[in-house]
């Protein structure tokens, strides 16, 4: 019983400890802040709040300002280059890389912030 | 009770409560994505009346606008993406010209989305059709069924898109009625760029609306009516 404890602690006790491990990428968080949820809920369930959105706002039209990709850029885009995909340690790209999960939103979507895409446009 | 279902009591109790704590952000997750629900409306039917006698030839204000809007090259080789294009007609008996412009009629039947196998072409409810990029796998059978020869495939890699006009390749793409617009009160970017107002947008189901209050007391007609898609966009004059 006492070795069932132990081990269900050590799980519980494992995610925060693996957080400090050095070697984790250090990213160009942009504004940063929080306005859905805390960090580490993101960590692992911004997907599922993104596919759902993305749905909704498609084929529903249902455009939830907060929770939508382009509000995500917003505040998470570098404030160097309004990217979160520009560079190794952007946003988006740096735990991906970390992870090696493909990134494929920015293939269609853009991964700059409006507004500055909007002056980028207006100089042309 | 002996000292072993003591600790087993102490134990589940314990789980219990994490679980519950894991659960919780679940049901965070549920408010959030349903905190505003109005979306489309099945009441409206988005639609455009163009009035070919004010459309003027060589004038291309309006495909200039689109593709500022949407982003796209604004080529015209077969291989480039056309929203909307300028069309010239000529009654050869009679020698009449007219100019208009063309793009997906937004039918109330579509032939596109019957033939997607993905579903990846669709109606919303309020009439607009477009194509789920998510789903699309670029097969082009689309293309080959509309009538309209409205959508284009894009087949080179894009950068750099409108951040509300999400473009990619290897998917179909069409005329969206600048939907991103709409869902903010807005009209289609081709009818805002028009200087002789040839396109009149609005909702064909609302009675007191401008444009139904036209289609009531002028001419005018759907192409190729024949074919029974009754198509959001009418033209008059032709």
């Amino acid at each position: 019983m006492k070795r069932l404890a132990s081990l269900l602690l050590c799980l519980c006790v494992a995610p925060t400890w693996a957080g400090e491990v050095t070697g984790t990428p250090k990213l160009d968080i942009g504004r940063g802040g929080q306005c859905v949820e805390d960090t580490q809920w993101m960590r692992k369930n911004h997907m599922h709040m993104l596919k759902h959105q993305r749905d909704e706002a498609l084929r529903k039209g249902i455009r939830d300002e907060k929770i939508s990709l382009k509000n995500c850029i917003e505040c998470h885009a570098s404030m160097k280059d309004d990217s979160v995909i520009a560079r190794a340690d952007s946003f988006c790209v740096g735990c991906h890389k970390y992870e090696a999960v493909k990134l494929d939103c920015f293939e269609c979507h853009s991964g700059k912030r409006k507004s500055a895409w909007l002056q980028q446009r207006d100089a042309k | 009770m002996s000292e072993i279902d003591t600790q087993r009591r102490n134990f589940l109790k314990t789980s219990a409560g994490a679980a519950a704590v894991l659960i919780a952000p679940g049901f965070m997750l549920f408010d959030i994505a349903h905190g505003k629900p109005q979306g489309a409306s099945n009441k409206v039917r988005w639609g455009m009346l163009i009035d070919t006698a004010k459309c003027k030839s060589g004038c291309n204000d309006c495909v200039t606008a689109c593709n500022r809007e949407n982003g796209l090259s604004g080529g015209t080789a077969a291989t480039d993406s056309q929203w909307i294009r300028k069309i010239e007609l000529k009654d050869i008996s009679s020698g009449r010209e007219v100019s208009l412009p063309m793009m997906c009629q937004h039918c109330e039947n579509p032939p596109c989305v019957d033939v997607c196998p993905t579903n990846a072409s669709f109606k919303r409810v309020d009439g607009i059709v477009l194509v789920d990029k998510h789903r699309c796998i670029g097969c082009r059978y689309c293309m080959m069924a509309c009538p309209y020869k409205a959508r284009s495939f894009v087949h080179e890699p894009l950068h750099d898109q409108n951040p509300d006009v999400p473009r990619g390749r290897g998917t179909v793409e069409s005329c969206t009625l600048c939907v991103h617009r709409i869902d903010q009160g807005g009209k289609p970017a081709c009818a805002e760029a028009c200087p002789n107002n040839v396109i009149l947008f609005g909702d064909l189901n609302d009675a007191d609306s401008e444009i139904a209050k036209k289609l009531r007391s002028l001419s005018s007609v759907q192409i190729r009516a024949d074919l029974h898609l009754n198509p959001g966009v009418r033209y008059q004059g032709i």
